[in-house]
């Protein structure tokens, strides 16, 4: 298989003197949809938030794209392809819907091609282009969802990190912003991390996926293989 | 939906009560012993007409002033639906020519307190980027408006360079200083923030006050030269210097017009967006790819550039500069017109300092007792408009509900 697009080696992340996540090793290859499940607590934003670099790894080591990232600032990574739909989607309330996809797209300056990525993503999220001139702290959750997405795809990614997309949306909802990651990764070519609690829908949607529990990776697999797995299905999927 | 009256009136009765505990030991503690006299009657007073309007307010919920209000909600909506047709560049204009014509229509008393109200307003402008756009609370400063005042007064008074050329100067200088001031304190958030720069405006009035050999201390500066200007009297150019009072309002009044279109300008930028962004969630505007130290240490110099430019025809027009003008109260009070005004909201701050400058000349009949009004007016406005007189932005219909 080709180079990995990212790496992370043994990395352990503590918030104070809590190791959140210890010795996580794992590998995405370009054009992969990786998911990491894991319940409550198992570390899984710890490790995004180690990759994006706003949270410093104490060991180990972060590689994307062929270059080491653990320790540089984390304003630094969009502007290589990395960007993040953070937890908790952390849209900017008191901008409107269009400045907020502006913002997704600071550090560029081709006028064009940012406006033609705007329409893009109002096709693909056609509520946002009806809500443009609204405040984003005014939009339902599941339009927060698609514009924090929106606002991640305007910085081109190549690798996005999503954090729990579905979280508190009605399954409908779900369902359209899962449609839109698979066709991100599968017409745009950006490779995907997805991290959820919805460990069935995650995995259905990914090629691979790791399991974290409490802040190690306890397996690794194929997707179609770990929902098979009886072990998976009983602690994650509620058989 | 109107307020039951029974609980009107109780909390009328605990309001007067309140009052009357506040007020008695002011009026009625004296030297030679306690006096209830005087309070009662002053007391009476405000509950009567605290009473009155109460009655009033009861008469409206009740509908009896349905005969006034029917006809006066379809003037307000006609003026409403007029407002909206008028261009804003028409309005702008009108406004701007009020502005010019001011001096010709008015006393010198008038032009003084126009002048400051236009210093204020240049202040209140900067302050609102660093406070209304980038959300960087800045207790100190008015230490800018010091450094743009002593950077004139000095090269003026030792070098005799002109107000025009010192402008410039003493904004770099002051942008100079917010970044020495910033590049320490801005790491941190919020409070902490707000305390810091609350210490560092008093280091600069105190090194001002300190540094004899340089700032004559406490003594101030005397002997700054008013503005000059080369004018054309017939025959050669001869240099005048503007001294009079209209002549320093129509410089003033350039600067606030230049600041508001600068202002103007940086609200609707990238950089302005991006200020908005750190300050509506820091962390995610990291993940955009913003470098929030830089931004915000922008935002803080060019917050200090305007209050360095203020400072500048500060000097200027007063001759005279000294540590006194520049104390934490000024910082408080800059701070006041943003949020009364309007946070981030140029009209709004604008409106702010007309109301804390000129409000208070109007009612100078009230002398005594003017920071006794001012109090309760700030309580009331933070109760009654909490986003401020003219708030930046309406707050959009939440989706769910609009359906």
């Amino acid at each position: 298989m080709a180079e990995p697009i990212l790496e992370l080696k043994n990395v352990t992340s503590a918030y104070g003197r809590i190791k959140a996540i210890k010795d996580v090793s794992l590998k995405v290859y370009p054009g992969e949809v990786v998911s990491i499940i894991g319940a409550n607590g198992a570390g899984k934003s710890t490790t995004l938030m180690s990759i994006c670099g706003v949270l410093k790894p104490e060991a180990g080591e972060v590689w994307y794209d062929g270059q080491r990232i653990d320790g540089l600032a984390s304003d630094l990574l969009p502007p290589r392809g990395l960007c993040q739909v953070p937890e908790g989607r952390r849209i900017f309330p008191r901008l409107t819907v269009e400045e907020n996809l502006d913002m997704g797209a600071f550090f560029r300056r081709d006028a064009a091609n940012i406006e033609h990525d705007k329409n893009r993503v109002f096709q693909m999220f056609p509520i946002l282009l009806e809500r443009r001139k609204q405040h984003g702290g005014t939009l339902s959750g599941g339009e927060q969802q698609m514009l924090a997405m929106g606002r991640a795809l305007m910085g081109r990614p190549r690798l996005l990190l999503l954090d729990e997309p579905s979280l508190g949306l009605a399954p409908l909802i779900v369902q359209q912003i899962f449609r839109i990651i698979r066709e991100i990764n599968e017409s745009d070519g950006v490779t995907v991390i997805l991290v959820e609690q919805n460990a069935n829908l995650a995995l259905k949607s990914s090629s691979r996926g790791y399991v974290l529990e409490t802040g190690n990776v306890v397996m690794e697999d194929d997707a179609a293989a770990l929902l098979a797995n009886p072990d998976i299905r009983k602690a994650y999927l509620g058989e | 939906m109107t307020i039951r009256a029974s609980k009107l009136w109780f909390g009328y009765a605990v309001a007067m009560a309140w009052f009357y505990v506040l007020l008695w030991p002011l009026l009625g503690i004296k030297a030679s012993g306690l006096e209830f006299a005087k309070s009662f009657a002053i007391w009476g007073k405000v509950a009567v007409a605290a009473a009155v309007l109460l009655v009033l307010y009861q008469l409206k919920g009740a509908g009896a002033f349905g005969f006034m209000q029917r006809p006066a909600s379809v003037v307000g909506k006609a003026a409403g639906v007029f407002a909206r047709r008028v261009p804003t560049w028409l309005s702008l204009s009108l406004v701007v020519a009020c502005a010019v014509a001011f001096p010709f229509f008015t006393e010198r008393y008038a032009h003084d307190v126009a002048i400051s109200v236009l210093v204020y307003i240049i202040l209140g402008l900067g302050l609102n980027v660093v406070v209304g756009l980038a959300g960087l609370l800045d207790l100190g400063y008015i230490a800018f408006f010091g450094v743009g005042a002593y950077t004139y007064a000095l090269l003026s008074v030792h070098f005799g360079i002109s107000f025009w050329l010192c402008l410039p100067i003493a904004g770099c200088f002051s942008a100079l200083a917010g970044c020495l001031i910033g590049y320490p304190t801005l790491r941190m958030r919020g409070d902490y923030l707000a305390i810091v720069t609350l210490g560092f405006g008093e280091i600069v009035r105190i090194v001002i006050n300190n540094w004899m050999s340089l700032t004559n201390g406490p003594n101030g500066i005397l002997g700054i030269k008013a503005p000059g200007m080369y004018w054309y009297n017939g025959t050669s150019f001869e240099h005048i210097w503007l001294n009079s009072l209209e002549q320093l309002y129509y410089i003033i009044l350039a600067l606030a017009v230049f600041t508001v279109l600068a202002v103007y300008r940086l609200n609707y930028s990238r950089i302005g967006r991006a200020f908005e962004a750190v300050r509506e969630d820091q962390t995610a505007a990291e993940l955009m790819g913003v470098n929030t130290l830089r931004i915000k240490l922008l935002a803080y110099a060019l917050g200090a550039v305007f209050g360095g430019l203020a400072g500048t025809f500060f000097a200027a027009r007063m001759k005279f500069v000294s540590p006194e003008s520049f104390t934490f109260i000024e910082s408080a009070m800059v701070l006041a017109m943003v949020v009364l005004g309007g946070m981030g909201s140029i009209p709004g701050v604008i409106l702010g300092a007309l109301a804390l400058i000129a409000l208070p000349e109007v009612f100078r009949g009230f002398e005594l007792y003017r920071m006794f009004v001012f109090g309760g007016v700030m309580a009331g406005m933070m109760l009654f408009r909490p986003s401020g007189l003219w708030p930046a932005k309406r707050m959009g219909v939440r989706s769910e509900e609009r359906e």
